[in-house]
Protein backbone atom coordinates (compact mmCIF):
# COMPACT_ATOMS: atom_id res chain seq x y z
CA UNK A 1 0.00 0.00 0.00
CA UNK A 2 1.10 3.56 -0.88
CA UNK A 3 1.20 5.66 2.07
CA UNK A 4 0.73 9.69 2.06
CA UNK A 5 3.51 9.77 5.09
CA UNK A 6 3.52 13.84 5.06
CA UNK A 7 -0.64 13.18 5.44
CA UNK A 8 -0.60 11.12 8.40
CA UNK A 9 2.48 12.91 9.68
CA UNK A 10 0.11 16.17 9.91
CA UNK A 11 -2.78 13.64 11.45
CA UNK A 12 -0.40 13.06 14.92
CA UNK A 13 1.27 16.52 14.74
CA UNK A 14 4.40 15.71 13.60
CA UNK A 15 6.54 18.14 11.48
CA UNK A 16 8.52 15.66 8.80
CA UNK A 17 11.72 16.73 7.32
CA UNK A 18 11.54 15.62 3.75
CA UNK A 19 14.57 12.98 4.79
CA UNK A 20 12.38 11.48 7.57
CA UNK A 21 9.15 11.49 5.11
CA UNK A 22 11.96 9.57 2.79
CA UNK A 23 13.20 6.81 4.92
CA UNK A 24 9.81 6.68 7.29
CA UNK A 25 7.30 6.35 4.12
CA UNK A 26 8.52 2.96 3.11
CA UNK A 27 9.08 0.94 7.06
CA UNK A 28 5.18 2.58 7.32
CA UNK A 29 4.05 0.96 4.25
CA UNK A 30 6.52 -2.62 5.38
CA UNK A 31 4.45 -2.77 9.03
CA UNK A 32 1.03 -1.68 6.86
CA UNK A 33 1.74 -4.04 4.22
CA UNK A 34 2.48 -6.89 7.23
CA UNK A 35 -0.35 -6.45 9.60
CA UNK A 36 -2.71 -6.69 6.30
CA UNK A 37 -2.46 -10.43 6.89
CA UNK A 38 -5.30 -10.03 9.60
CA UNK A 39 -7.76 -9.52 6.38
CA UNK A 40 -7.08 -13.42 5.80
CA UNK A 41 -8.73 -14.46 9.17
CA UNK A 42 -12.47 -15.08 9.94
CA UNK A 43 -13.49 -12.61 12.34
CA UNK A 44 -17.65 -13.00 11.46
CA UNK A 45 -19.57 -12.61 14.89
CA UNK A 46 -16.38 -12.09 16.90
CA UNK A 47 -16.77 -9.92 19.14
CA UNK A 48 -13.85 -7.26 19.54
CA UNK A 49 -11.80 -7.07 22.83
CA UNK A 50 -12.78 -3.95 25.04
CA UNK A 51 -10.77 -4.59 28.21
CA UNK A 52 -8.41 -7.96 28.82
CA UNK A 53 -10.81 -9.60 31.21
CA UNK A 54 -14.08 -8.04 30.47
CA UNK A 55 -13.88 -6.01 33.93
CA UNK A 56 -16.45 -3.06 34.06
CA UNK A 57 -15.40 0.25 34.16
CA UNK A 58 -15.95 1.61 37.49
CA UNK A 59 -17.50 4.93 37.68
CA UNK A 60 -16.33 7.03 41.22
CA UNK A 61 -17.92 9.39 43.39
CA UNK A 62 -18.38 12.70 41.81
CA UNK A 63 -16.47 14.52 45.04
CA UNK A 64 -13.42 16.95 45.17
CA UNK A 65 -10.44 14.22 46.56
CA UNK A 66 -7.16 16.46 45.10
CA UNK A 67 -6.28 19.41 47.16
CA UNK A 68 -5.03 22.36 44.79
CA UNK A 69 -1.55 21.35 43.85
CA UNK A 70 -1.27 24.15 40.97
CA UNK A 71 2.11 25.33 41.66
CA UNK A 72 3.52 21.53 41.63
CA UNK A 73 1.64 20.83 38.43
CA UNK A 74 2.70 23.93 36.86
CA UNK A 75 6.28 23.51 37.18
CA UNK A 76 7.48 21.38 34.54
CA UNK A 77 5.59 23.65 32.27
CA UNK A 78 7.45 24.82 29.22
CA UNK A 79 6.09 28.57 29.73
CA UNK A 80 3.89 30.22 32.28
CA UNK A 81 2.79 33.38 33.36
CA UNK A 82 0.25 34.23 36.48
CA UNK A 83 -1.06 30.41 36.82
CA UNK A 84 -1.51 30.24 33.44
CA UNK A 85 -0.01 28.08 30.08
CA UNK A 86 1.39 30.55 27.87
CA UNK A 87 1.05 29.49 24.21
CA UNK A 88 1.73 31.35 20.92
CA UNK A 89 -1.50 33.63 20.19
CA UNK A 90 -4.20 31.62 18.20
CA UNK A 91 -7.13 34.74 17.81
CA UNK A 92 -6.47 37.73 15.84
CA UNK B 1 26.71 -10.82 48.42
CA UNK B 2 26.55 -8.87 45.37
CA UNK B 3 24.72 -11.54 43.52
CA UNK B 4 22.62 -12.75 46.69
CA UNK B 5 19.28 -12.95 46.43
CA UNK B 6 16.81 -10.19 47.56
CA UNK B 7 15.47 -13.26 50.67
CA UNK B 8 18.83 -13.93 51.22
CA UNK B 9 19.73 -10.37 51.84
CA UNK B 10 16.56 -10.13 54.19
CA UNK B 11 17.60 -12.77 56.05
CA UNK B 12 20.86 -11.27 56.45
CA UNK B 13 19.45 -7.71 57.40
CA UNK B 14 17.13 -9.62 60.12
CA UNK B 15 19.66 -11.32 61.37
CA UNK B 16 21.64 -8.17 62.61
CA UNK B 17 24.39 -9.09 60.04
CA UNK B 18 24.11 -6.59 57.33
CA UNK B 19 22.35 -3.46 57.05
CA UNK B 20 20.64 -1.16 54.68
CA UNK B 21 23.25 1.26 54.68
CA UNK B 22 25.93 -1.29 54.00
CA UNK B 23 23.84 -2.79 51.21
CA UNK B 24 23.00 0.23 49.78
CA UNK B 25 26.72 1.03 49.50
CA UNK B 26 27.23 -2.54 47.99
CA UNK B 27 25.64 -2.04 45.22
CA UNK B 28 26.55 1.64 44.83
CA UNK B 29 29.85 0.97 44.72
CA UNK B 30 28.72 -1.81 41.78
CA UNK B 31 27.75 0.96 39.69
CA UNK B 32 30.62 3.05 40.28
CA UNK B 33 32.42 0.16 38.88
CA UNK B 34 30.46 -1.43 36.06
CA UNK B 35 27.61 0.76 34.86
CA UNK B 36 29.91 3.03 31.99
CA UNK B 37 30.64 -0.89 30.52
CA UNK B 38 26.68 -1.41 30.72
CA UNK B 39 25.14 1.91 30.67
CA UNK B 40 21.84 0.52 32.58
CA UNK B 41 21.25 3.10 34.99
CA UNK B 42 20.68 6.96 33.65
CA UNK B 43 20.19 8.22 37.05
CA UNK B 44 21.80 7.68 40.72
CA UNK B 45 21.22 9.85 43.25
CA UNK B 46 23.87 8.53 45.88
CA UNK B 47 23.26 10.73 48.81
CA UNK B 48 19.66 10.00 48.36
CA UNK B 49 20.03 6.27 48.20
CA UNK B 50 21.72 6.37 51.13
CA UNK B 51 19.40 8.60 52.98
CA UNK B 52 16.90 6.04 52.68
CA UNK B 53 18.84 2.95 53.48
CA UNK B 54 19.42 5.12 56.91
CA UNK B 55 16.04 5.61 57.30
CA UNK B 56 15.13 1.85 56.74
CA UNK B 57 17.68 1.00 59.27
CA UNK B 58 16.23 3.55 61.45
CA UNK B 59 12.27 2.16 61.02
CA UNK B 60 13.88 -1.12 61.79
CA UNK B 61 15.04 -0.51 64.87
CA UNK B 62 12.14 2.04 66.01
CA UNK B 63 8.74 -0.57 64.48
CA UNK B 64 10.56 -3.83 62.98
CA UNK B 65 10.56 -4.86 59.41
CA UNK B 66 8.43 -4.01 56.42
CA UNK B 67 8.01 -6.96 53.41
CA UNK B 68 10.73 -5.16 51.56
CA UNK B 69 12.52 -3.36 54.68
CA UNK B 70 16.24 -2.25 53.47
CA UNK B 71 16.08 -4.25 50.40
CA UNK B 72 17.55 -2.40 46.63
CA UNK B 73 15.23 -2.17 43.75
CA UNK B 74 15.74 -0.01 40.78
CA UNK B 75 13.31 1.32 38.44
CA UNK B 76 13.01 1.26 34.94
CA UNK B 77 12.96 5.17 33.91
CA UNK B 78 8.83 4.80 32.94
CA UNK B 79 8.00 5.04 36.18
CA UNK B 80 6.71 8.37 38.25
CA UNK B 81 8.96 9.60 41.33
CA UNK B 82 8.86 12.74 42.96
CA UNK B 83 12.37 12.37 43.68
CA UNK B 84 14.97 12.91 40.98
CA UNK B 85 14.35 13.13 37.01
CA UNK B 86 11.40 10.85 34.94
CA UNK B 87 12.28 10.99 31.73
CA UNK B 88 10.88 7.53 30.08
CA UNK B 89 14.42 7.99 27.86
CA UNK B 90 13.05 10.50 25.74
CA UNK B 91 14.02 14.14 24.81
CA UNK B 92 10.85 14.84 24.87
CA UNK B 93 10.58 14.59 28.57
CA UNK B 94 14.31 15.69 29.58
CA UNK B 95 14.75 17.25 32.74
CA UNK B 96 11.14 16.02 33.68
CA UNK B 97 10.18 15.86 37.52
CA UNK B 98 7.41 13.98 38.12
CA UNK B 99 5.05 16.08 40.62
CA UNK B 100 4.13 12.81 41.98
CA UNK B 101 4.76 9.28 42.19
CA UNK B 102 3.71 5.82 40.61
CA UNK B 103 1.07 4.15 42.36
CA UNK B 104 3.50 1.16 43.07
CA UNK B 105 6.48 3.60 43.65
CA UNK B 106 4.23 4.74 46.83
CA UNK B 107 3.75 0.65 47.54
CA UNK B 108 7.52 -0.27 47.08
CA UNK B 109 8.00 3.11 49.42
CA UNK B 110 5.15 1.72 51.97
CA UNK B 111 6.81 -1.78 51.77
CA UNK B 112 10.51 -0.08 53.19
CA UNK B 113 12.33 -0.44 50.06
CA UNK B 114 15.01 1.39 48.88
CA UNK B 115 14.63 3.19 45.39
CA UNK B 116 18.10 2.40 43.89
CA UNK B 117 17.54 4.79 40.67
CA UNK B 118 16.53 5.02 36.96
CA UNK B 119 17.14 2.24 34.63
CA UNK B 120 17.90 2.92 31.13
CA UNK B 121 14.89 1.51 28.52
CA UNK B 122 13.36 1.89 25.05
CA UNK B 123 12.67 5.08 23.96
CA UNK B 124 8.87 5.36 25.87
CA UNK B 125 8.97 1.12 26.12
CA UNK B 126 9.04 1.24 21.92
CA UNK B 127 11.70 -1.76 21.21
CA UNK B 128 13.26 -4.71 21.72
CA UNK B 129 16.70 -4.21 22.44
CA UNK B 130 17.14 -0.71 24.37
CA UNK B 131 19.26 0.85 21.53
CA UNK B 132 16.20 3.66 20.86
CA UNK B 133 17.15 5.66 24.34
CA UNK B 134 17.89 9.26 24.01
CA UNK B 135 20.55 8.33 26.45
CA UNK B 136 22.38 5.37 24.39
CA UNK B 137 21.75 1.79 23.93
CA UNK B 138 22.56 -0.59 27.11
CA UNK B 139 24.66 -3.58 26.52
CA UNK B 140 24.27 -6.91 27.87
CA UNK B 141 26.57 -8.15 30.93
CA UNK B 142 27.30 -11.64 29.05
CA UNK B 143 28.49 -10.12 25.96
CA UNK B 144 29.05 -6.12 26.21
CA UNK B 145 28.73 -6.15 21.99
CA UNK B 146 24.78 -7.96 22.42
CA UNK B 147 21.48 -5.90 23.45
CA UNK B 148 20.30 -6.67 26.93
CA UNK B 149 16.79 -7.08 25.60
CA UNK B 150 14.30 -4.62 25.50
CA UNK B 151 12.38 -2.41 26.36
CA UNK B 152 13.39 -2.77 30.28
CA UNK B 153 17.22 -3.38 29.14
CA UNK B 154 18.59 -1.57 31.86
CA UNK B 155 16.57 -3.52 34.51
CA UNK B 156 17.47 -6.67 33.12
CA UNK B 157 21.40 -5.39 32.57
CA UNK B 158 21.41 -4.21 36.03
CA UNK B 159 20.04 -7.13 37.95
CA UNK B 160 22.03 -9.68 35.46
CA UNK B 161 25.71 -8.01 36.52
CA UNK B 162 24.35 -7.51 40.18
CA UNK B 163 24.13 -3.37 40.17
CA UNK B 164 21.05 -4.31 41.89
CA UNK B 165 19.69 -7.32 43.55
CA UNK B 166 15.59 -6.00 41.70
CA UNK B 167 14.49 -3.97 39.51
CA UNK B 168 11.11 -2.96 38.67
CA UNK B 169 10.18 -2.92 34.84
CA UNK B 170 6.99 -2.80 32.61
CA UNK B 171 6.00 -5.33 30.07
CA UNK B 172 3.42 -4.15 26.51
CA UNK B 173 4.60 -7.20 24.60
CA UNK B 174 7.38 -8.55 26.05
CA UNK B 175 8.99 -5.78 27.76
CA UNK B 176 10.07 -7.63 31.22
CA UNK B 177 10.21 -11.02 29.52
CA UNK B 178 12.59 -10.89 26.99
CA UNK B 179 14.88 -8.74 28.62
CA UNK B 180 14.88 -11.20 31.60
CA UNK B 181 15.38 -13.99 28.91
CA UNK B 182 18.35 -12.74 27.32
CA UNK B 183 20.33 -11.73 30.03
CA UNK B 184 20.20 -15.21 32.40
CA UNK B 185 17.30 -13.64 35.08
CA UNK B 186 14.24 -14.10 35.89
CA UNK B 187 11.11 -11.31 35.02
CA UNK B 188 7.28 -11.58 35.66
CA UNK B 189 4.50 -9.87 33.81
CA UNK B 190 1.50 -10.10 36.25
CA UNK B 191 -2.28 -10.47 35.05
CA UNK B 192 -3.39 -7.27 33.52
CA UNK B 193 -5.44 -5.33 35.94
CA UNK B 194 -2.99 -6.74 38.90
CA UNK B 195 -1.05 -3.75 39.29
CA UNK B 196 -1.99 -0.36 39.23
CA UNK B 197 -0.16 1.64 36.24
CA UNK B 198 -1.47 5.11 37.32
CA UNK B 199 1.96 6.88 37.16
CA UNK B 200 3.85 4.89 34.93
CA UNK B 201 4.05 6.42 31.45
CA UNK B 202 1.60 5.07 29.20
CA UNK B 203 2.74 2.97 25.88
CA UNK B 204 -0.49 0.85 25.05
CA UNK B 205 -3.28 1.14 27.45
CA UNK B 206 -4.71 -2.22 27.50
CA UNK B 207 -1.35 -4.39 27.55
CA UNK B 208 0.74 -2.24 29.99
CA UNK B 209 1.66 -3.97 33.36
CA UNK B 210 4.19 -3.38 35.43
CA UNK B 211 6.66 -6.37 37.54
CA UNK B 212 9.56 -7.98 39.18
CA UNK B 213 12.89 -8.42 37.49
CA UNK B 214 15.38 -10.49 40.04
CA UNK B 215 17.32 -12.97 40.49
CA UNK B 216 15.11 -15.60 41.85
CA UNK B 217 11.28 -16.69 41.82
CA UNK B 218 10.45 -16.44 45.16
CA UNK B 219 12.35 -11.98 45.23
CA UNK B 220 9.72 -11.80 42.06
CA UNK B 221 6.83 -13.02 44.01
CA UNK B 222 8.05 -10.77 47.43
CA UNK B 223 7.64 -7.64 45.18
CA UNK B 224 4.67 -8.64 43.04
CA UNK B 225 2.84 -8.96 46.36
CA UNK B 226 4.14 -5.53 47.42
CA UNK B 227 2.97 -3.76 44.27
CA UNK B 228 -0.20 -5.75 43.75
CA UNK B 229 -3.71 -4.83 44.30
CA UNK B 230 -6.66 -2.57 43.21
CA UNK B 231 -6.01 0.83 42.73
CA UNK B 232 -9.25 3.29 42.58
CA UNK B 233 -7.53 5.86 40.85
CA UNK B 234 -6.57 2.88 37.82
CA UNK B 235 -10.21 2.17 36.19
CA UNK B 236 -8.42 -0.79 34.63
CA UNK B 237 -6.62 -2.22 37.70
CA UNK B 238 -9.51 -4.97 38.76
CA UNK B 239 -11.00 -4.48 42.42
CA UNK B 240 -12.15 -8.27 42.76
CA UNK B 241 -8.89 -10.01 41.81
CA UNK B 242 -8.31 -12.77 43.69
CA UNK B 243 -5.34 -12.48 45.52
CA UNK B 244 -2.95 -15.59 46.11
CA UNK B 245 -0.68 -16.26 48.46
CA UNK B 246 2.41 -15.29 47.07
CA UNK B 247 5.33 -16.35 48.91
CA UNK B 248 3.26 -20.41 49.61
CA UNK B 249 3.32 -20.46 46.13
CA UNK B 250 6.82 -20.38 45.81
CA UNK B 251 7.32 -22.62 48.96
CA UNK B 252 5.20 -25.10 47.54
CA UNK B 253 7.79 -26.42 44.62
CA UNK B 254 6.27 -29.32 43.62
CA UNK B 255 5.59 -30.03 40.00
CA UNK B 256 4.09 -33.59 41.00
CA UNK B 257 0.65 -34.31 38.77
CA UNK B 258 0.94 -30.83 36.97
CA UNK B 259 -0.03 -30.92 33.79
CA UNK B 260 1.82 -28.57 30.84
CA UNK B 261 0.59 -27.48 27.72
CA UNK B 262 3.75 -27.28 25.33
CA UNK B 263 1.55 -25.44 22.31
CA UNK B 264 3.85 -26.52 18.68
CA UNK B 265 2.52 -23.11 17.16
CA UNK B 266 5.92 -22.03 19.69
CA UNK B 267 8.51 -24.90 18.42
CA UNK B 268 9.01 -23.88 14.96
CA UNK B 269 11.36 -23.69 11.91
CA UNK B 270 13.69 -20.40 12.22
CA UNK B 271 14.11 -20.32 16.14
CA UNK B 272 17.54 -20.43 17.29
CA UNK B 273 18.69 -24.64 17.52
CA UNK B 274 20.30 -24.02 21.14
CA UNK B 275 17.36 -22.25 22.24
CA UNK B 276 14.76 -24.92 21.41
CA UNK B 277 17.21 -27.66 22.47
CA UNK B 278 17.33 -25.71 26.14
CA UNK B 279 13.66 -25.42 26.39
CA UNK B 280 12.78 -29.38 25.16
CA UNK B 281 15.46 -30.40 27.84
CA UNK B 282 13.70 -28.34 30.62
CA UNK B 283 10.43 -29.78 29.62
CA UNK B 284 11.70 -33.25 29.77
CA UNK B 285 13.19 -31.80 33.53
CA UNK B 286 9.57 -30.89 34.32
CA UNK B 287 8.77 -34.74 33.38
CA UNK B 288 11.29 -35.65 35.46
CA UNK B 289 10.05 -33.88 38.48
CA UNK B 290 6.34 -35.77 38.13
CA UNK B 291 4.83 -32.77 35.74
CA UNK B 292 2.64 -34.33 32.44
CA UNK B 293 3.68 -32.40 28.98
CA UNK B 294 0.30 -32.30 26.99
CA UNK B 295 1.05 -31.30 22.81
CA UNK B 296 -1.68 -28.05 22.50
CA UNK B 297 -2.57 -25.97 19.67
CA UNK B 298 -2.87 -22.26 20.17
CA UNK B 299 -4.05 -21.76 16.52
CA UNK B 300 -3.67 -18.08 16.22
CA UNK B 301 -0.66 -17.66 17.73
CA UNK B 302 1.18 -16.43 14.08
CA UNK B 303 -1.00 -13.60 14.17
CA UNK B 304 -0.39 -11.91 17.25
CA UNK B 305 2.47 -9.96 16.05
CA UNK B 306 0.13 -8.80 13.06
CA UNK B 307 -2.76 -7.61 15.87
CA UNK B 308 -0.01 -6.48 18.49
CA UNK B 309 1.47 -4.13 15.58
CA UNK B 310 -2.59 -2.44 14.64
CA UNK B 311 -3.27 -1.85 18.66
CA UNK B 312 0.12 -1.14 20.59
CA UNK B 313 0.83 1.45 17.96
CA UNK B 314 -3.21 2.85 17.98
CA UNK B 315 -2.86 3.22 21.83
CA UNK B 316 0.24 4.84 21.32
CA UNK B 317 -0.76 7.28 19.13
CA UNK B 318 -3.66 8.75 21.21
CA UNK B 319 -1.23 8.39 25.00
CA UNK B 320 1.58 9.92 23.17
CA UNK B 321 -0.77 13.04 21.95
CA UNK B 322 -0.29 14.27 25.29
CA UNK B 323 2.77 15.66 24.30
CA UNK B 324 1.89 18.66 23.14
CA UNK B 325 4.60 21.33 24.99
CA UNK B 326 1.80 23.14 26.74
CA UNK B 327 1.74 20.98 30.15
CA UNK B 328 5.43 19.61 30.57
CA UNK B 329 8.16 18.39 27.99
CA UNK B 330 10.26 19.77 25.32
CA UNK B 331 9.10 22.64 23.15
CA UNK B 332 10.74 24.29 19.73
CA UNK B 333 12.70 27.67 19.85
CA UNK B 334 10.22 30.33 18.85
CA UNK B 335 7.43 28.59 17.14
CA UNK B 336 5.65 30.56 14.64
CA UNK B 337 1.83 29.76 15.87
CA UNK B 338 0.30 26.93 17.39
CA UNK B 339 0.66 24.13 15.02
CA UNK B 340 3.94 25.04 14.21
CA UNK B 341 4.76 24.57 18.06
CA UNK B 342 3.01 21.31 18.58
CA UNK B 343 4.39 19.89 14.97
CA UNK B 344 8.10 21.12 15.31
CA UNK B 345 8.39 20.28 19.25
CA UNK B 346 7.17 16.53 18.79
CA UNK B 347 9.47 16.32 15.42
CA UNK B 348 12.49 17.27 17.74
CA UNK B 349 11.35 15.72 21.13
CA UNK B 350 10.45 11.85 19.46
CA UNK B 351 13.02 9.13 18.21
CA UNK B 352 12.89 7.73 14.86
CA UNK B 353 11.11 4.39 16.33
CA UNK B 354 8.57 6.40 18.67
CA UNK B 355 7.58 8.55 15.05
CA UNK B 356 7.39 5.15 13.64
CA UNK B 357 4.87 3.62 15.98
CA UNK B 358 2.97 6.79 15.96
CA UNK B 359 2.29 7.33 12.63
CA UNK B 360 1.38 3.24 12.37
CA UNK B 361 -1.55 4.09 15.25
CA UNK B 362 -2.64 7.34 13.33
CA UNK B 363 -3.05 5.47 10.07
CA UNK B 364 -4.72 2.64 11.78
CA UNK B 365 -6.93 4.94 13.42
CA UNK B 366 -7.84 7.77 10.25
CA UNK B 367 -11.10 7.76 8.48
CA UNK B 368 -11.87 5.01 6.32
CA UNK B 369 -9.06 2.17 8.01
CA UNK B 370 -10.44 2.24 11.52
CA UNK B 371 -12.43 -0.96 10.72
CA UNK B 372 -10.04 -2.62 8.68
CA UNK B 373 -6.86 -2.41 10.88
CA UNK B 374 -7.86 -1.49 14.81
CA UNK B 375 -11.49 -3.48 14.50
CA UNK B 376 -10.31 -6.39 13.22
CA UNK B 377 -6.96 -6.67 15.36
CA UNK B 378 -9.26 -6.25 18.61
CA UNK B 379 -11.72 -8.94 16.58
CA UNK B 380 -8.49 -11.54 16.47
CA UNK B 381 -6.99 -10.47 19.82
CA UNK B 382 -10.34 -11.96 21.18
CA UNK B 383 -9.65 -14.87 18.81
CA UNK B 384 -6.11 -15.19 21.23
CA UNK B 385 -7.50 -14.91 24.33
CA UNK B 386 -9.67 -17.83 23.14
CA UNK B 387 -7.45 -19.80 21.74
CA UNK B 388 -6.00 -19.53 25.51
CA UNK B 389 -8.73 -20.11 27.65
CA UNK B 390 -9.78 -23.92 25.44
CA UNK B 391 -6.21 -24.13 25.97
CA UNK B 392 -6.20 -24.09 29.63
CA UNK B 393 -9.35 -26.24 29.92
CA UNK B 394 -6.62 -29.17 29.16
CA UNK B 395 -3.68 -27.78 30.78
CA UNK B 396 -2.64 -26.24 34.72
CA UNK B 397 0.29 -24.12 32.81
CA UNK B 398 2.00 -23.39 29.29
CA UNK B 399 5.41 -23.77 28.62
CA UNK B 400 7.66 -21.93 25.57
CA UNK B 401 10.22 -20.41 24.67
CA UNK B 402 10.73 -16.58 25.78
CA UNK B 403 12.59 -15.60 23.00
CA UNK B 404 13.41 -17.36 19.46
CA UNK B 405 17.07 -16.60 19.58
CA UNK B 406 19.54 -15.39 22.07
CA UNK B 407 20.63 -11.60 23.00
CA UNK B 408 21.72 -10.15 18.84
CA UNK B 409 24.56 -7.83 18.69
CA UNK B 410 23.77 -4.06 19.15
CA UNK B 411 22.85 -2.05 15.31
CA UNK B 412 21.83 -5.69 14.21
CA UNK B 413 18.44 -5.07 13.44
CA UNK B 414 18.59 -1.45 13.62
CA UNK B 415 17.95 -0.62 10.05
CA UNK B 416 14.61 -3.15 9.72
CA UNK B 417 11.81 -2.40 12.28
CA UNK B 418 9.67 -5.43 11.12
CA UNK B 419 12.58 -7.73 11.69
CA UNK B 420 12.82 -6.17 15.30
CA UNK B 421 9.25 -6.80 15.93
CA UNK B 422 9.60 -9.99 15.74
CA UNK B 423 12.02 -10.66 18.42
CA UNK B 424 8.48 -10.77 20.50
CA UNK B 425 6.78 -13.11 18.72
CA UNK B 426 6.58 -15.72 21.75
CA UNK B 427 5.24 -13.05 24.32
CA UNK B 428 2.94 -10.88 22.93
CA UNK B 429 0.52 -13.20 22.64
CA UNK B 430 0.25 -12.96 26.30
CA UNK B 431 -0.66 -9.31 26.37
CA UNK B 432 -3.38 -9.55 24.08
CA UNK B 433 -4.71 -12.03 26.31
CA UNK B 434 -3.90 -9.99 29.32
CA UNK B 435 -2.30 -13.28 31.03
CA UNK B 436 0.11 -13.53 33.62
CA UNK B 437 3.72 -14.62 32.16
CA UNK B 438 7.07 -15.76 33.60
CA UNK B 439 10.36 -15.90 32.05
CA UNK B 440 13.23 -17.82 33.66
CA UNK B 441 16.85 -18.88 32.67
CA UNK B 442 16.92 -22.23 31.47
CA UNK B 443 20.38 -22.77 29.60
CA UNK B 444 22.51 -20.85 27.17
CA UNK B 445 23.38 -20.90 23.44
CA UNK B 446 26.76 -19.54 22.34
CA UNK B 447 27.32 -18.21 26.03
CA UNK B 448 24.40 -16.44 25.91
CA UNK B 449 21.11 -16.55 28.54
CA UNK B 450 18.04 -18.31 27.30
CA UNK B 451 14.64 -18.20 28.39
CA UNK B 452 11.55 -20.79 29.33
CA UNK B 453 8.45 -18.77 29.67
CA UNK B 454 5.41 -20.09 31.89
CA UNK B 455 2.17 -18.76 31.00
CA UNK B 456 -0.82 -19.44 33.43
CA UNK B 457 -4.25 -18.46 33.68
CA UNK B 458 -6.07 -14.93 34.34
CA UNK B 459 -5.01 -14.21 38.14
CA UNK B 460 -3.40 -17.55 38.60
CA UNK B 461 0.39 -16.14 39.15
CA UNK B 462 0.93 -18.50 41.86
CA UNK B 463 0.43 -21.35 39.14
CA UNK B 464 3.41 -19.96 37.38
CA UNK B 465 5.13 -19.38 40.27
CA UNK B 466 4.74 -22.92 41.55
CA UNK B 467 6.23 -24.75 38.25
CA UNK B 468 8.98 -21.95 37.83
CA UNK B 469 10.47 -22.28 41.63
CA UNK B 470 10.37 -26.23 41.28
CA UNK B 471 12.24 -25.46 38.14
CA UNK B 472 14.34 -23.56 39.52
CA UNK B 473 14.84 -25.84 42.93
CA UNK B 474 16.22 -28.47 40.76
CA UNK B 475 18.60 -26.73 38.13
CA UNK B 476 21.51 -24.05 38.72
CA UNK B 477 20.36 -21.63 35.89
CA UNK B 478 19.68 -19.21 37.92
CA UNK B 479 22.62 -19.01 39.59
CA UNK B 480 25.08 -18.66 36.68
CA UNK B 481 26.53 -14.89 36.56
CA UNK B 482 28.26 -13.55 33.53
CA UNK B 483 32.06 -13.48 34.05
CA UNK B 484 33.29 -9.91 33.43
CA UNK B 485 30.93 -8.67 36.12
CA UNK B 486 31.88 -11.42 39.10
CA UNK B 487 32.24 -9.82 42.30
CA UNK B 488 36.45 -8.31 42.68
CA UNK B 489 38.13 -9.76 45.99
CA UNK B 490 36.93 -6.47 47.77
CA UNK B 491 33.34 -6.56 47.53
CA UNK B 492 31.12 -7.71 50.34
Amino acid sequence: MNIDVQKVAMLARIRLTDEEAAELGPQLSNIIGYVEQLASVDTDGVAATAHPHDAAMPLRADAVTNSNRRDALQQPAPKIESGLYVVPKVVE
Amino acid sequence: MPYSSLSDIQTRLENGETTAVAVAQTYLDRIAAHNDALNAFVHIDTEHVLAQAKASDAHRAEHGARPLEGLPIAVKDIFCTQDGPTQCCSKILKDFHAPYDAHVITKLKEAGAVLVGKTNMDEFAMGSSTETSAFGPCRNPWNTDCIPGGSSGGSAAAVAAALTPAALGTDTGGSIRQPAAVTGITGLKPTYGRVSRRGIIAFASSLDQAGPMTRTVKDAAMITAAIAGHDPADATSVADAPMPDWLAACDAQSMQGMKIGKPKEYFVDGMDADVRAAVEAALKQCEALGAEIVDISLPHTDKAVAAYYVIAPSEASANLSRYDSVRYGHRCDDPEDLLDMYTRSRDEGFGSEVKRRILTGAFALSSGYYDAYYLKAQQVRTLIQRDFIEAFKQVDVIATPTSPVPAFKLGEKTDDPLTMYLSDIFTIAVNLAGLPGLSQPCGFSGGLPVGLQWIGPAWREDLILSAAAAYESATDWSKQTPEQFSPAGGDA
